[in-house]
């Protein structure tokens, strides 16, 4: 029992770190019908430029929780800035292509990034520093919480809910949706769909960039090439839940960080990878579109 | 209500996709208060211009003054907001979003949508009203049109664009959307509109256009083209 109350906190807090990444495709998808390969990158780029950050501004002044908010801040900035120049230079001239080009720019996009990671931090793995959270660890009965772990379930809850809220009940979330379901539509309704597509940009990046901080903090080791082992958890994580759905990625994360854990618990951490995938082969074969698949409803 | 000002002018417009030449220099003006209809067989390129005018297709050649200022090749999302608003073919109404939020989402432009304007749509497509919260996708094609309309009146529109209000629609239902449009004409919205039933189009417009191949063969009043020998045999079906 010890083990599956571990493991329970152990999967939701990777979990919401999936479904953090999980959103930033499921919305691109959801606007553009495009996989934006690139997305878990832009993660990894997050980690380090928060690294640096970090370091640079707040290494002798001690940590203060001023410091770790401005970290978060500005990198999610960065990386909102990066993901914008992103849609622009990498998807934009291909809006009216074939799909299969985007998603070739997507991957070729990505591996621009990682290697720029290379290049500007070298190929080794750097250790993200320890001190931005307290090192308090909560011990109820044999069950291990720890701060970091309590802050990830906290930030994750509450951006979650506050994009639910934004989509579902404000008018620019709604005209979010709209665009999602007809572009040309929503033109005629005076809607300017680049900005919609900038603004999707620039949430989906900047939930991925504190999801990517928080890879660095709960994790510590960062590489270069850790978006793509991230993204492509998160990735499956949007198509578990349904791709285009945004509770669908939450959940799809949620529940794949869960299933992690008990694998890696139960079984062994070897197999949580190839259990995930196992995981995504039944869910498609039952349901294609995902556990909450889009909503089909329209008439023609 | 008609008076004499031109509310929108298209000057030998050409537009193409690509190497096929869809409209080849057409020109057609719609006067403040009117109702203006364009006939023509599928294919003629109706939509084609409709789409052009309202921005959602880029013209090759010509001009299209709307309000006295030029939006040739304006973004279809700026057009809107001077005043022109276009109820696209096939309705394109959002399906998973709930018929109050089509509503509000046709008053994008506007800072805040206007009560009066959501209620006397709620008056005139009573059906809209007792749907509201249902998901547009699970409305019927009528009400699914009704949708189409009163979105597209919610920006309050000085033009009002309605490309084949009555498609696929079973008779009774073409009637009472025919009653709205003529309803929010006299409310002092200009229509143009584009209709495959021509002789309901008619009946409704001050004046028509005949487009056949991308360029207007015919126009006059409603009177002269209901009246018309080669009206009445191509688009009325009336024999020789």
């Amino acid at each position: 029992m010890d083990i599956f109350l571990q493991q329970l906190v152990n999967g939701l807090t990777i979990g919401s770190l999936y479904a953090l990444v999980a959103l930033g495709y499921t919305m691109v998808y959801g606007v553009m019908k495009l996989i934006n390969f690139a997305h878990g990158d832009l993660v990894a780029l997050s980690a380090f430029a928060g690294l640096t950050v970090y370091t640079n501004i707040f290494a002798d002044g001690g940590t203060s929780i001023i410091a770790v908010i401005t970290v978060f801040m500005f990198t999610a900035a960065i990386i909102a800035v990066v993901g914008v120049l992103l849609e622009r230079l990498a998807y934009r001239p291909l809006r009216t292509a074939p799909r299969l080009s985007a998603v070739v720019s997507a991957l070729g996009a990505g591996l621009v990034i990682q290697n720029a990671i290379m290049l500007i931090w070298g190929p080794n793995m750097k250790i993200f520093p320890s001190d931005l959270f307290p090192s308090t660890i909560w011990d109820i009965n044999g069950v291990v919480v720890t701060f970091t772990q309590l802050m990830i379930l906290g930030i994750s809850s509450v951006l979650m809910i506050a994009l639910y809220l934004f989509i579902n009940k404000t008018k620019m979330g709604t005209a979010i949706r709209a665009v999602a379901i007809d572009q040309d539509a929503a033109k005629l309704m005076g809607i300017n769909v680049n900005k919609i597509i900038m603004i999707i940009f620039v949430i989906g990046s900047a939930l991925g960039a504190v999801a990517g901080l928080f890879i660095g903090i709960y994790y510590r080791g960062i590489t270069f090439d850790m978006g793509w082992m991230y993204g492509l958890s998160a990735f499956v994580a949007a198509i578990i839940g349904g791709i285009g759905n945004i509770p669908g990625a939450m959940f799809g994360g949620l529940m794949l960080g869960l299933f992690n854990a008990l694998i890696s618990g139960y079984i062994s951490s070897a197999w949580a990878e190839t259990f995930t995938f196992i995981l995504l082969i039944i869910v498609l074969i039952f349901r294609p579109t995902g556990i909450l698949g889009e909503k089909v409803a329209e008439k023609v | 209500m008609v008076d004499h000002e031109i509310l929108l002018e298209v000057k030998k417009l050409h537009v193409g996709y690509g190497a096929i030449k869809a409209i080849k220099g057409i020109d057609l003006f719609v006067k403040k208060g009117e109702v203006v209809t364009i006939l023509g067989a599928n294919g003629a390129g109706k939509t084609t211009t409709l789409r052009t005018i309202s921005g959602l297709l880029k013209s090759t050649e010509g001009s299209i003054l709307f309000d006295k200022g030029e939006i040739t090749n304006t973004a279809a999302h700026d057009i809107v907001s001077l005043g022109m608003s276009h109820s696209p073919e096939g309705r394109k109404v959002f399906g998973t979003l709930s018929v109050e939020e089509n509503l509000l989402m046709g008053a994008y432009t506007l800072k805040s949508h206007d009560a009066e304007t959501l209620a006397w749509i709620y008056k005139i497509l009573p059906r809209l009203k007792e749907r509201e919260k249902q998901l547009a996708g699970t409305l019927s094609g009528g009400e699914q049109q009704m949708l189409a309309i009163g979105r597209a009146i919610m920006s309050k529109p000085k033009l009002l664009i309605l490309d084949e209000p009555s498609l696929g629609l079973a008779p009774v239902l073409v009637k009472g959307i025919f009653k709205a449009i003529k309803e929010i004409s006299e409310n002092g919205v200009t229509v143009l509109i584009v209709e495959q039933n021509a002789k309901a189009a008619l009946k409704l417009a001050d004046r028509g256009y005949v487009l056949e191949l991308g360029k207007i063969t015919h126009e006059g009043s409603s009177e002269e083209l209901l009246n018309s020998k080669v009206i009445q045999e191509a688009y009325l079906g009336k024999k020789k």
